[in-house]
């Protein structure tokens, strides 16, 4: 038995080919079923997102089954050829498996590291593997696994704190002058792109206001309209500005809309309440020298992209305390999986009843004092006789039905009803894990991309 | 056995100060719980310590120079857990404790034998108790405005690194000092207020001009100014931050004050 992942991601693969391999949440089912055709796959699961394609699987055999799912992904469209998928392709099995879809689901592999889809993502192709009923005991233990060691991973890291788009920036650093966004008023002057996503971001916080002011009236109402906000005339734009304690300008003008001194009345009406200003758009719009007032804040793209690249280191120094956890949780994981072949199983039954066997007649020979060696042989036969004929009927149907389809779910039951744990098995690993990841990170670069 | 205690408190706030400061450089979250941890338990042999002097003496342990900057540096670290507890704060450790700890180091230099306050009058307590409430709510005040102004100069400056991501946001560290001086000043004026009363008592003059009597009147004036600046022309932000931290130098040289007029018996 093996489980094995066959894949392409943003590293290996053009935008090009991921989109012919995407199948759509209608179609999965089919897509499944066409999966579970193939001789010998037992369990499976499709991963799709823009950034990435991927099969994983159980299998009985890793190299006949890679050779099934590369026949699979070929056939999602008809104008792939399996010289063009191959060399996009990578695979993993066992071990590595568990590990990829773990640092997959804690988004360690994704093109921007921390970035919160990703575990939505695993758990909806989760769901429409058990909806399609592909998923059986080892997918849903190793995926319910993966989407906790995601979770743990943004609660127990900080991994997903840093913004690293450009306009969230914006409001991480509203935030270091404002505590409460809530009780905020934001000016959005101009319509550039960069400004709307900026303003939007803000109210997502749950601002308390937001103006809008552009040359052309009916498009800071069509604005307005759409951030819940109020269109203000361009001629207003003056006296607006001390009611504003985030100013967001975007116009595209080629000079300076908002000046010193526009800003220094406007610091004094706020009687020198801070005043936090973004400057998005280049050539700028707000006079930089606006720096020089007492209480007034203000930002420009570059700043914001020096917060951003500082975001991004931080994110990865991050990311090597989740690879650490990950790396955790994928041993206890390969135990598990270990104890899932039949022979391991069997053998740690044997033990653990052999152990129980022994510690209970010591503790009879220590009660009963001085036996004979008649009655002691008598008696240590009874008790491995009773042994013996207990564990025979389970004995042999683990050894008949581990061959089975569902094989699994009675190794699984044996080792529940037995108690047999993890730690059990560990001492028949013969294999450890030697997969280093955090290699893998620092080679990741990231985008300097708007957007998560 | 107190005096044992009371080294052990100084120790455990020297080192929670050493790791406040490392944590201001790296950043580690595990850091800053252990200085937390170690400011927690120097505060609780501190308290530990005061308690055993009240027992021992019968009143509250403040009627020395020695004791009332104990108690000063026992309450700045009460405000600064309280913090911790409710805001989740730890960055105002690094420098509420080198405070709390160079308190405790100025009670230990400043010689022995003058400041043990005459007991002429007994209700003078209250009006040192009062005074020392008033300025653990201006060293807040100086911490936050301290606090203030190194944030404003990072975004200024726009490094936004290490510490810039450490400290609060700026309006809160405005608000934090407003407050902290609305719940300084008041009890400042009391206790000025039963200073004068107890100087009348004792000396018969409500009041002689002394060094301490000087500058507390400055620093009562000073903070008086500030909080009316902040009410009607928006003394906020930058300059209240900015006027804070230099009015604490009026309240340091207020004990200055009352260290020079030793020998005399203390009286206020």
């Amino acid at each position: 038995m093996n489980i094995i992942v066959l894949g392409l991601n943003h590293r290996t693969a053009p935008v090009e080919l991921r989109e012919l391999l995407a199948i759509p949440d209608s179609r999965i089912g089919e897509a499944l079923a066409r999966l579970m055709m193939y001789p010998g796959i037992k369990e499976a699961m499709y991963l799709g997102t823009c950034n990435r394609v991927e099969v994983y699987a159980v299998v009985e055999k890793g190299d006949v089954g890679f050779r099934h799912l590369e026949d699979f992904l070929v056939d999602t469209h008809f104008s792939l050829s399996s010289e063009d998928l191959l060399p996009h392709l990578y695979r993993y099995s066992d071990d590595e498996a568990i590990a990829h879809l773990f640092r997959v689901s804690a988004s360690l592999d994704s093109m921007v590291v921390g970035e919160p889809q990703i575990l939505g993502q695993v758990k909806e192709a989760y769901e429409l593997a058990l909806t399609h009923r592909s998923s059986g005991v080892i997918l849903n233990k190793i995926v319910k696994k993966a989407i906790s060691v995601g979770k743990s991973v943004r609660t127990k890291t900080r991994i997903g704190e840093y913004a690293v788009s450009v306009s969230y920036a914006a409001v991480e650093l509203a935030k270091k002058v404002f505590s409460n966004l809530r009780q905020r008023v934001v000016l959005l002057v101009g319509a550039g792109e960069m400004g709307k996503l900026a303003a939007q971001h803000l109210v997502n916080q749950g601002v308390k206001d937001v103006f809008i002011t552009t040359r052309n009236y009916h498009r800071a109402q069509s604005l307005a309209e759409r951030f819940k906000g109020k269109a203000v005339p361009y001629e207003q734009l003056h006296s607006t500005l001390p009611k504003a304690d985030i100013v967001i300008c975007a116009t595209g003008a080629p000079h300076f809309v908002i000046s010193k001194e526009d800003i220094e009345s406007a610091v004094h009406q706020r009687m020198n309440r801070p005043i936090f200003l973004i400057d998005i758009t280049v050539p700028r719009n707000i006079d930089p020298a606006v720096k020089d007032v007492d209480n007034a804040f203000v930002f420009d793209i570059d700043d914001l992209k020096a917060h951003v690249g500082h975001n991004q280191d931080e994110r990865l120094k991050e990311a090597k305390t989740a690879e650490k956890m990950v790396k955790e949780e994928v041993e206890s994981m390969v135990a598990w999986v270990r104890g899932l072949e039949a022979t391991p199983t069997i053998v740690a039954l044997r033990k653990k009843a052999e152990n129980i066997k022994n510690v209970e007649l010591e503790k009879a020979f220590h009660r009963l004092g001085d036996v004979s060696e008649k009655d002691r042989i008598a008696i240590e036969g009874l008790a491995s006789a009773i042994v013996n004929k207990l564990l025979h009927g389970p004995l042999v149907t683990l050894k008949t039905e581990a061959q089975s389809q569902n094989g699994f779910a009675f190794i699984e039951a044996a080792r529940r009803f037995f108690e047999l744990r993890e730690c059990d098995f560990h001492s028949l690993q013969s294999q450890s894990i030697e997969h280093d990841m955090g290699q893998k990170v620092s080679e990741e670069s990231l985008p300097q991309k708007d957007g998560q | 056995m107190s005096e044992a205690l009371g080294f052990l408190t100084m120790g455990l706030y020297f080192g929670g100060t050493l790791l406040f400061l490392v944590f201001l450089l790296h950043r580690s979250e595990s850091l800053a719980r252990v200085a937390v941890f170690v400011a927690g338990v120097g505060f609780f042999v501190h308290t530990v310590a005061l308690g055993m002097t009240l027992v021992s003496t019968g009143h509250f342990p403040i009627m020395s120079f020695q004791y009332a900057m104990s108690f000063f540096a026992w309450g700045l670290v009460l405000v600064f857990l309280v913090v911790v507890l409710r805001r989740g704060l730890q960055v105002l450790g690094a420098f509420i404790l080198p405070l709390a700890f160079l308190s405790l180091v100025s009670a230990t230099l400043a010689p022995a034998e003058a400041n043990v306050i005459a007991p002429v009058f007994q209700a003078v307590w209250i009006h040192v108790m009062l005074s020392i409430l008033g300025t653990i709510g201006f060293a807040v005040a100086f911490v936050a405005g301290l606090m203030y102004l190194i944030q404003e100069r990072l975004l200024k400056s726009k490094q936004f690194t290490g510490l810039f991501l450490k400290l609060p946001p700026l309006d809160f560290l405005d608000t934090l000092n407003q407050r902290s001086i609305l719940f300084g000043f008041p009890l400042l004026t009391l206790g000025i207020l039963t200073g004068a009363v107890s100087a009348q008592l004792t000396i018969g003059s409500y009041l002689s001009w002394n060094p301490e009597q000087v500058w507390a009147l400055i620093t009562w004036v000073f903070y008086f100014v500030v909080l009316m600046g902040r009410v009607t022309a928006g003394w906020r932000a930058k300059r209240a931050a900015y006027l804070t931290v230099v009015g604490f130098a009026g309240v340091i040289l207020t004990f200055v004050g009352i260290l020079m007029k030793s020998p005399q018996p203390m009286v206020h």
